[in-house]
């Protein structure tokens, strides 16, 4: 084996560039060569196949006298001796600057597909970030209109929040997703805002579809669009968050823009994160993915957030579909453990025609608290959004009598139930996708539907807030035929 | 700097890198290190910990990012097992996995944590004021409290004679201002004279020595009325808390360092969200103790290392923030440690374990996972201090078991170890049912000791209470499989009560909001008065039942509605408002029978409860 040392002597801090000739090992994604020195852990390499074609890679794990390289585009055609080897010495990074990414298409490795230069303005920055200081950061508090019943009214998005959808294959997800891009950028101003979109293993013509949407909607040019599609090599899947993260911490943090990233699909993520790490021989957990499957996306959704001293912020909606609607998946799990909160789409609203099919039951937004009541929203919001959903888990739950049972053998309460459960789905969730609701509209629907119920299951709003918001114009609730006398 | 430079060794002494994989080093030669001894790696300094010596080749932890780091590069022990600082400046602070101050970190290296050297733990330049306690001269024995100095309003701090040092005291400060480099006090042993400072270091791995262990006989009251008053906590005593995402952990363990009746809390944010660690940072200062009525930041001592953080970092959290438990302990404080989450710290031992290539055991985790988690609860206890003070560390995890599931390795093993155990119930969370603790899955090995404290200090009658009451709720678990075969009104008059009464003690009692600024706290009295009035209703249900009126007329009756807002309207420290609400249970109760009854009905019946 030959050794070629950089002739730029001009070397970089963290360590010399170095070029070898040959590999001694292929298997899968991974190479492995020997007899090096000076290699550094996790930094950026370069193999140069017998093609001539140059692919990207990093170091998985170094030793005295070899290197494991995880090879981004795959190591079909590469040959063991005429193959070159490039390590850069310095981690994998990501040229960023407003000018040269916003507006523009890369692809999963953050090279131009849009016909554009590379970014060049700026300093390069390490792709993998660097935590934020729990001191640095400011408790997410701002509430963002979404326009989408199901989102403002129970499971309020806040401004630095990272709230994934959780999907399943074939559900509308995209199309949600692409709503709340359009919509949620209303309420900010036009130069200000900023949306990264990193997609993961999609498909050509969903990508596409998001293009088009954005488009559409006038917000392009405000658009980063990181693209490793589904017939893109895998492993580079674990490059493009990290890429499109970057850029939104950039804008974020030095430009001082409200970045929405949207990180579609987490699932083919974590697959590619388990075929590397099958193919270096590691002990799997649950379901075959690694045992850091939870740190390893926890560097990841944790770039997201505010920070005290600087104006901007990261909202992160990563998408996932749950492999067999499965929660307990560990990619829905571990993501829900790290996530404030998920959004939950299910098949069976969505057989039901319902779109978007948010089931608000197993949904949680964890910093609606801090987000909602008044001067945020309204004071009503948050009793209202208990009462919705105490009421529309007992309608379920009478739904399951009512299939065993049959309706008619219901109480009259029940009954109500069952008719509040449908009003709740056909008008609170429902809604087109280009319909925004403000969220006025959002609550007084809200409680149009909390008073179709027979007024003493209404036990989690305020005597006061049914008054002046349940009968806003004086008009009585009707009260209808009821089982039982009211209460003196 | 060129890598070459690096490898140059100037004394030949330090060992050099031979491999890196992630967090895990090797290095060698090994001969030069300890187990368990702290490393410094590379120019940068980079913090690490000796794990494993063989063959002569030393694996290291590194509890930083290792991005960069290559073969060849020096690894230089530090003489010292991996350790904390010890002394004031704690209190009200928050530090990551390794001790480093956030604060200072923040300072040096602006909004996002880099790796590399940092300064000290604790503020060398910060002056304390110090008051002697003894006088030069006099004999001198480990734990013994030399001087007394100011922490925070709420903790004042002691200069203890370290464990293992006996003599006399040789001098002793006057009272005034010192830093914690200052040798305050000098004692005089069998090794000569030995300076003592204000500060400490300690070993995080190793416990440190206590007098006597006592049984826990104490409640730790936690203003939570599903855990005081069914699933109790005691002083010393052990619990988790097991739930999956969105049950609540997090807020529990949160309710519970803002309420717990403990002298100082030591949080751990254990590979949880950064978002959660501010908003303690946001809230703590804010939040008044309802015991000294100072903030509550200066009882809490926070160890934060999220999710994003270094794996290694972690693992050793948990240790630090034991450490600085058990110090605080031996000054005579009873402190409380909240852990989350233990199955974060597990996933790191997992990690660590992986990199090492040992063979695993259940779920890919280290087969000494158990004896890991066994060796952190048992540092919980109450003791006598080796002063002779009591203290005590309260030890409550939080777990989070993968897909909600009980049965996987970390839940299974913590339920070995722990005396109470809050399982956190999925569908009640999803039902906004807060806290989503499920009272049939729960736990507690303390009800009996602690039995004895409710019947002297609160009421005599507290046992017979939470016994009925909890009987009820398990009756309600037997007829809720009925009803959600046939409906509520397939069932008979008696049985319906049943139903209605657990109602009563799951909304208006084991219910409770975190955010509602009375609900969020109930004392013991509050506790007793409002499960009493609650059992009291229950009682006369049983007459309405007895006297063949339909159940409904009793729960749509207008005191009802004041039951139900017991809890958000009164805090307990006036017992005056609860007799009243019995008073005029009783009144509309005997009206409905009364009506029924007609004329014969006698006036005053069921008084004779009160």
């Amino acid at each position: 084996m030959n050794e070629f040392p950089d002739s730029n002597q001009d070397r970089r801090p963290s360590g010399p560039e170095l070029e070898y000739l040959g590999i001694d090992s292929v298997s899968g994604p991974l190479i492995v060569i020997r007899g090096i020195s000076e290699v550094g852990f996790a930094e950026r390499v370069e193999v140069t196949g017998p093609d001539g074609a140059v692919r990207q890679g990093r170091v998985l794990s170094v030793s005295e006298e070899a290197a494991v390289i995880e090879v981004f585009q795959g190591t079909s055609g590469l040959s063991q001796p005429g193959s070159r080897v490039r390590f850069t010495g310095r981690p994998f990074e990501f040229i960023v600057s407003k000018e040269d990414v916003l507006g523009r298409i890369f692809d999963g490795l953050g090279r131009p597909l849009d016909g554009g230069p590379a970014p060049y303005n700026g300093e390069p920055r390490n792709i993998n970030g660097y935590p934020i200081n729990p001191v640095a950061r400011a408790y997410p508090r701002d509430f963002i209109q979404t326009g989408i019943s199901a989102i403002d009214g129970m499971n309020t998005l806040v401004r630095g929040q990272k709230l994934p959808i959780f999907s399943g294959s074939g559900l509308p997800h995209n199309r949600l997703a692409a709503q709340i891009v359009r919509q949620a950028r209303l309420l900010t101003g036009e130069e200000r805002f900023a949306v990264v979109f990193g997609a993961m293993g999609v498909r050509h013509d969903e990508a596409e579809g998001f293009r088009r949407g954005f488009e559409e909607s006038g917000v392009l040019k405000n658009v980063a669009m990181f693209l490793n599609l589904a017939d893109d090599s895998t492993v580079e899947r674990l490059i493009t968050p990290r890429i499109a993260l970057t850029a939104a911490e950039f804008l974020a943090f030095e430009e001082g823009m409200h970045v929405l990233v949207i990180l579609t699909d987490m699932t083919n993520y974590c697959e590619a994160l388990r075929e590397v790490a099958t193919s270096k021989g590691e002990v799997p957990s649950r379901k075959g993915y690694p045992g850091y499957l939870y740190s390893d996306l926890a560097s990841i959704y944790e770039r997201a957030g505010r920070l005290t001293d600087r104006p901007g912020s990261v909202t992160q909606i990563p998408i996932l579909t749950m492999p067999d609607d499965d929660i307990t998946h560990p990619i829905p799990d571990l993501t829900g453990y790290i996530t404030e909160g998920q959004i939950v789409l299910e098949r069976a609203l969505a057989q039901k025609g319902i779109y978007p099919p948010i089931n608000v039951l197993p949904s949680l937004s964890r910093l609606m608290s801090d987000g909602i009541g008044e001067k945020r929203t309204r004071e009503d919001h948050r009793n209202l959004s208990s009462q919705l959903y105490a009421a529309y888990a007992r309608a379920r739950q009478v739904q399951r009598l009512a299939a065993i049972v049959g309706e008619e053998e219901l109480s009259l309460t029940d009954k109500r139930y069952l008719e509040f459960a449908r009003a709740f789905e056909h008008r609170f969730l429902a809604q087109k996708d280009n319909e925004e609701r403000t969220i006025f509209s959002t609550l007084d629907l809200g409680w149009e539907l909390a008073m179709l119920l027979p007024p003493q299951e209404l036990t989690r709003v305020r005597e006061e807030e049914v008054e002046k918001y349940g009968r806003p114009h004086g008009k009585t609730a009707d009260t209808g035929d009821q089982e039982q006398p009211a209460a003196p | 700097m060129s890598g070459k430079r690096n490898t140059r060794l100037p004394d030949g002494q330090d060992a050099r890198i031979i491999m890196v994989s992630g967090p895990v080093v090797r290095a060698m030669p090994a001969s030069g290190f300890a187990m368990n001894e702290m490393v410094a790696v590379g120019p940068e300094q980079l913090v690490g910990e000796v794990i494993g010596l063989e063959k002569g080749i030393a694996t290291i932890q590194v509890f930083e990012d290792t991005t960069g780091v290559r073969p060849g590069t020096p690894v230089r022990g530090l003489g010292l097992p991996l350790f904390v600082e010890l002394g004031p400046g704690l209190v009200g602070e928050i530090f990551d996995g390794i001790q480093r101050p956030l604060k200072g970190l923040r300072e040096k290296w602006g909004d996002f944590i880099h790796r590399g050297k940092i300064g000290t733990a604790l503020d060398r330049d910060r002056p304390w004021s110090f008051t002697p306690l003894v006088k030069a001269g006099a004999g001198v024995r480990p734990g013994m409290k030399l001087g007394r100095i100011p922490e925070s309003r709420g903790v004042d701090h002691y200069l203890l004679v370290p464990p293992g040092m006996e003599g006399t005291l040789h001098r002793i400060a006057a009272a005034g201002e010192y830093t914690i480099e200052d040798v305050v006090a000098e004692v005089e042993t069998g090794q000569g004279i030995l300076p003592l400072r204000l500060y400490h270091r300690w070993p995080v791995r190793k416990l440190r020595p206590c007098g006597r262990r006592m049984l826990p006989a104490e409640p730790l009251i936690t203003g939570q009325r599903v855990i005081d008053t069914f699933f109790p906590l005691a002083r010393g005593g052990t619990a988790a808390i097991p739930g999956g995402f969105g049950t609540g952990k997090t807020i529990t363990q949160h309710q519970l360092s803002k309420w717990a009746d403990a002298d100082l809390i030591v949080y751990i944010g254990c590979g949880e969200r950064g978002n959660e660690m501010t908003g303690v940072l946001v809230d703590f200062p804010q939040l008044l103790d309802p015991r000294s009525g100072h903030p509550l930041i200066e009882r809490t001592i926070l160890i934060a290392n999220t999710s994003d953080m270094p794996v290694a970092a972690r693992e050793a959290s948990i240790y630090t923030g034991i450490t600085i438990a058990e110090y605080y302990r031996d000054m005579g404080y009873d402190v409380a440690l909240m852990a989350d989450s233990t199955s974060r710290w597990a996933e790191a031992l997992r990690e660590i374990s992986g990199r090492l290539e040992e063979m695993p055991a259940e779920e890919g985790f280290p087969a000494y996972l158990a004896s890991r988690l066994a060796a952190f609860y048992e540092r919980g206890g109450q003791v006598t201090t080796l002063g002779g003070d009591r203290g005590s560390v309260t030890l409550i995890g939080a777990v989070s078991p993968p897909g909600g599931d009980f049965s996987e390795p970390v839940t299974m093993h913590t339920k070995r170890f722990v005396q109470c155990f809050w399982a956190l119930d999925k569908e009640l969370a999803s039902a906004r049912y807060f806290p989503a603790i499920n009272y049939l899955q729960s736990y507690s090995a303390y009800g009996d000791q602690v039995t004895r404290w409710w019947q002297d200090r609160v009421g005599t009658d507290w046992n017979e209470l939470r016994t009925e009451a909890m009987e009820i709720l398990q009756e309600d678990a037997r007829l809720q499989n009925i009803v959600k075969l046939l409906g509520e009104e397939a069932l008979p008059d008696d049985q319906r009560r049943i139903i209605e009464s657990a109602r009563l003690i799951k909304d208006d009692f084991l219910q409770q909001s975190a955010f509602d600024p009375v609900d969020t706290y109930a004392g013991p009295e509050k506790q007793y008065l409002l499960l009493g009035v609650i059992m009291h209703f229950i009682h006369r249900l049983r007459d309405i039942v007895e006297a063949r009126i339909p159940l409904y007329q009793a729960m749509e009756l207008e005191v009802v509605a004041d039951l139900h807002r017991a809890k958000f309207t009164w805090k307990g420290d006036d017992p005056a408002p609860f007799a009243e609400l019995r008073r005029r249970i009783d009144q509309a109760v005997d009206g409905i029978l009364r009506r029924q009854a007609g004329p014969s009905y006698p006036a005053g019946m069921g008084e004779d409860e009160q």
